[in-house]
Formats: structure tokens, sequence, C-alpha cells
């Protein structure tokens, strides 16, 4: 299976500081992988890496012919202003924009398809409602419908099912394990490992550096673990320059 | 008598008519920038940028005299380049923008002051804060016209952008590159809706006409497509009344207008069906689900 994402020495950080340091590997077009590790791990400066928002410190990605706006990106906190009058409609309608750009009307049947997307997160009959007045759980639900409508070939979730009930998590899973079938990348930020182990195949556990990558029954180890949490979180702010030779391109 | 009162003004004096179509072009230009304004929490500003103008349209009377193209090219420029110099500053460091916006625009106020007073006496420097709608001529008309017609073209050509990166920032950022363009754009539409606005009513009040209807549509509408509708009536409404006003009790046109926004604005806060005071202090029994 061809690669659909692949990190060359990847170093992510801020200010020059390291949150991702040299990650080296490979995901596989169509993989379903989790992304698990301790806070601070660098599980959000990865995606933000890979959807192309954060520039690289060094190294680069590689995405398969990809441009970063055509992957799909549930940030863990996404920026929304829910004080905008908008309606969870024209929200989800969001969703379309990579085929109608600025000025693509809106059709008959792509409104079936935003009704549709509404139905599969089980949201029909808040099409009309003020995005203010929608719990967090229903939020979520939202996004995931603008989510689907992207019809991307690349999925990032950052963190999707924290603070979200077990019922609306297993809905949402439902989606994502439907991308998974459908040949889709999905890549997600996880803590709930139970749930990793009985969802995702792949699992990559970060702490700062990569601990291990593979099979999620291999990855989630408790002498992995252990290795993971001994990552210090704070930036050492004396520390030299890295020296740790870039690899001929 | 209603004739008399309402239409008699502006069917006997041209100069009326001439406000008229100036204020209702106006309406239609500023008040969805305003809603826009509103809903992003940039109500200030416009305050800013109209400050920010002074000096464009200060050099442009310096080097031309009192003409009206050089007025509003000055200040088109002076606008635009404040505009564009503090969004890019914003995002190219840790500086929020109204914080760079506020720099900017009080060195160009002092900028402008200063040039204003090296030729001018006070009384040009009153024209230009305050302006006068009642002196709107056919080419000044044609300014403000022209000016808000292609302000809509291009708000409606960016609405969609435009709402998203209201809304969602950070979703637009990732679907596409927009963002920041369409960003600068609505600062350019900002900039020539107060330069059309301070023809009629200065570089102050025009403020006033973009920011007051905005203010007051949110207690009528929810969604905002109609806050943008309201915003325009309410708009359109206090420059007839306030026209009319000024016309009667012979008070200056320019604050007669913004204070009959201001005074629906007042009317909204207090009876809006949509949070106001009103409706909030009544509350009626909830519903079952």
């Amino acid at each position: 299976m061809s690669a659909q994402l692949r990190f060359r020495n990847l170093t992510l950080g801020y200010d020059r500081h390291p949150a991702v340091h040299h990650l080296d590997g490979e995901v596989a077009d169509g993989a379903l992988m989790a992304v698990v590790g301790p806070n601070g791990a660098g599980k959000s400066t990865l995606f933000k890496g890979v959807v192309g928002v954060l520039k690289p410190l060094a190294g680069r990605i590689e995405r398969g012919g990809v441009a970063p706006q055509e992957i799909a990106y549930l940030p863990q906190a996404a920026e929304i202003d829910r004080s905008f009058p908008i309606d969870v409609y024209d929200m989800v309608a969001m969703g379309l924009w990579h085929r109608k750009g600025l000025f693509g009307g809106i059709g008959r049947k792509d409104r079936d398809t935003v009704e549709a997307a509404i139905a599969s997160v089980g949201l029909t009959g808040f099409e009309s409602r003020q995005i203010g007045t929608l719990s967090g759980g229903q939020m979520q639900r939202m996004l995931f419908a603008r989510l689907l409508l992207q019809d991307a070939r690349v999925i990032v979730l950052d963190e999707p099912f924290n603070a979200i009930d077990a019922k609306t998590s297993a809905d949402l899973l439902a989606l994502v394990r439907r991308w998974h079938e459908e040949q889709r990348t999905v890549l997600a930020a996880m803590h709930d490992l139970d749930v990793v182990k009985a969802n995702f195949p792949q699992t990559l556990l970060l702490a700062r550096e990569p601990v291990a990558w593979g099979a999620t029954a291999e990855v989630l180890t408790a002498d992995n673990w252990t290795r993971a949490r001994r990552m210090c979180e704070a930036f050492d702010e004396q520390a030299e320059a890295c020296i740790v030779a870039e690899p001929a391109r | 008598m209603i004739y008399d009162a309402l239409i008699a003004p502006f069917a006997e004096f041209e100069f009326m008519r001439r406000a008229l179509v100036g204020s209702f072009a106006l309406s239609f230009g500023a008040a969805p920038i305003g809603v826009f304004l509103m809903l992003r929490r940039m109500s200030l500003i416009g305050d800013a940028m109209a400050h920010a103008i002074l000096p464009g349209a200060a050099v442009g009377f310096l080097l031309f005299g009192l003409s009206l193209f050089a007025l509003a090219g000055g200040g088109l420029i002076a606008g635009f380049v404040i505009a564009v110099g503090a969004g890019l500053i914003a995002r190219a460091t840790e500086l929020k923008e109204d914080a760079s916006l506020a720099a900017f625009f009080l060195i160009s106020l002092a900028l402008g002051v200063t040039i204003v007073s090296m030729k001018g006496s006070n009384v040009d420097l009153l024209h230009f804060l305050f302006g006068s709608v009642l002196a709107v001529d056919d080419a000044a008309l044609f300014l403000i016209v022209g000016l808000t017609s292609v302000s809509l073209v291009i708000l409606a050509l960016i609405w969609r952008p435009l709402v998203l990166e209201c809304v969602d920032p950070g979703f637009l950022r990732s679907v596409s590159g927009a963002g920041g363009p369409v960003h600068l754009a609505f600062l350019a539409l900002v900039v020539m809706n107060l330069v059309g606005g301070f023809q009629a009513l200065g570089t102050l009040l025009a403020v006033g006409i973009m920011m007051l209807p905005a203010v007051a549509s949110r207690f009528w509408a929810r969604d905002i497509t109609g806050m943008v509708a309201v915003a325009v009536g309410i708009a359109a409404f206090s420059g007839f009344t306030g026209l009319l006003i000024s016309y009667h009790a012979s008070l200056p046109s320019g604050p007669a207008i913004i204070l009959v926004a201001g005074g629906l604005y007042a009317f909204s806060v207090v009876f809006g069906r949509a949070g106001g005071l009103l409706w909030q202090a009544m509350p009626r029994r909830h519903l079952e689900a």
C-alpha cells in the first residue's frame, strides 16, 4: 500500500523549541491511526503541521499529492464564534467549500447532500437552530457533518471525543469507521485507550519524540507508556541548538 | 398637511433631494458593513478608521484646495494604507489588530491635524469633521453613489468567505487562503464607505450611519441576512427623518440624521423583539419541550 503521509525527520514547534522532535515514518493510504500520548506530547502540534497551519522547524511532510487545503481538519478547540448568528444548516453547508468555492451556488442536489450529512450525525430537525443554542455534543455532531461534506481523502481529528458522552462518541466513531471502510486516511488524537484498542488498527505513541509506532497492540504496552511519561513537558529555556544531523535530501 | 411635512421639502428643493439620495446610498453601503463590524467585535474600528482618513484628505486639500476628488482620493489612499498596514502587522506579529490599528490611526490623526493647520483655518477642519449633507452637489452625489455601489458589489462577492472568517476563521484557514485577502477587502470597504460618508456627514458622523443602525438591528433579527436588512432600513429611515427634522427645525442635518439613528437604537434596546430589555423583563412561561 502506498504512503499517504510521509514524515521526514520532522521537527515542529514554537519559538525554536521542538514540540514534535525528529519524527520519521509513513502513514499508509487508507490507514486508520490513533495518535496517543500524554498532554503536551505534541499531538495537536503534529496535526497542525499535517494540515499546513504550522510550518516545520526542520524536516518536511510529504502529503502524497494532497494539498494541505484538501485535508479535512477538526481542531481540538475550534475557533468558532458561537455567538455569531448562523444556523446549523449553513454551518454544515460550509463543508461544500472545496466544490463550491467563493461563488458556487448551492443547488437542489447539494441541499440533499447537506440534509443527508445532517441526518447521518443525527441532527435532523436542528437545521434552523442557531449554533449558539447547541450543546457541546450537538456542536461536535454538527462539525462531523461538515467533515462528511468535505469528502476528503485525509481526515485529521484532534481529540474529537473529549467531553462527549458515550452515545455521541459511539455515533461519531461509527462515522470514523465508515471513513475507514471508504479507504480514507484518518488520523485521530485520542485519550481513551480502550476506544483506541477497539477501533484503531494503527497507533503512534508520541512524547515529543516518537516512542512507538505500529500495530496498536504492540504500541500500547506498559513499557512504552512508562517511557512516554518520562518526557519532560517544559521547554528548556537554556537549551542548545539541536545537532542531530539533517539527512541528505 | 402630511404632504407639507413629509414630501414638500424634497419636492421643492433640489438640495434636499440630493441629500436624501445621498443618505439612502450611504444606508445601503455602510449599514451592512456596520453589521459585520459589530459581529466581529470591531465596532470601534470604524471610529479609528474615520480618524485615519483625515491626513489623506488633508494632503489632498493642501495640494489641490477644497476639491472634492482630491479630498476623497486622499482619504481613500490614507485609509487603504492604514488598513493594509495595520492588517499586515497584525498578521505578521503578535500584536492584535485593534492594537496596531490604534497605533496607526493616532499617528495618522496627529499628522492630519498638523497638515490641516499648516494651510487651512479651523473652519476647514470643522468641515472635515462634520461635513454637510445639504451642501452635496452633483459631483459629490455621484461620488457617494459610486463608492457605495462598488462597496455593495464587493460585499456581495466576498460575503461567503467573510461570514466564514467571522464564525470559524480556523476552518477558512484550513480550506482556503482567502482569509487574509478577504479581511483586507473588508477593511477597504470600511474605508470606502467612510470616505463616501464624510462628504455628507463628516468623518466623525459617517461612522454613525454605519454603526448605529447595525447595533440596533441586533435587537430585531436573529440571522445575519435579517440584521443587514433591518440595519439598511433603519439607516434609510434615519436619513429621511433626520433631513425632515433638520429642515423643519433648522437644525444641522448630519447630527439630526445620526440622532434619529441614535433614537432608534435606544428604542431597539428597550423594545427590540430579539432580546430587548422589555421582553427580558416580562418573560413568558417556558415551553414544554
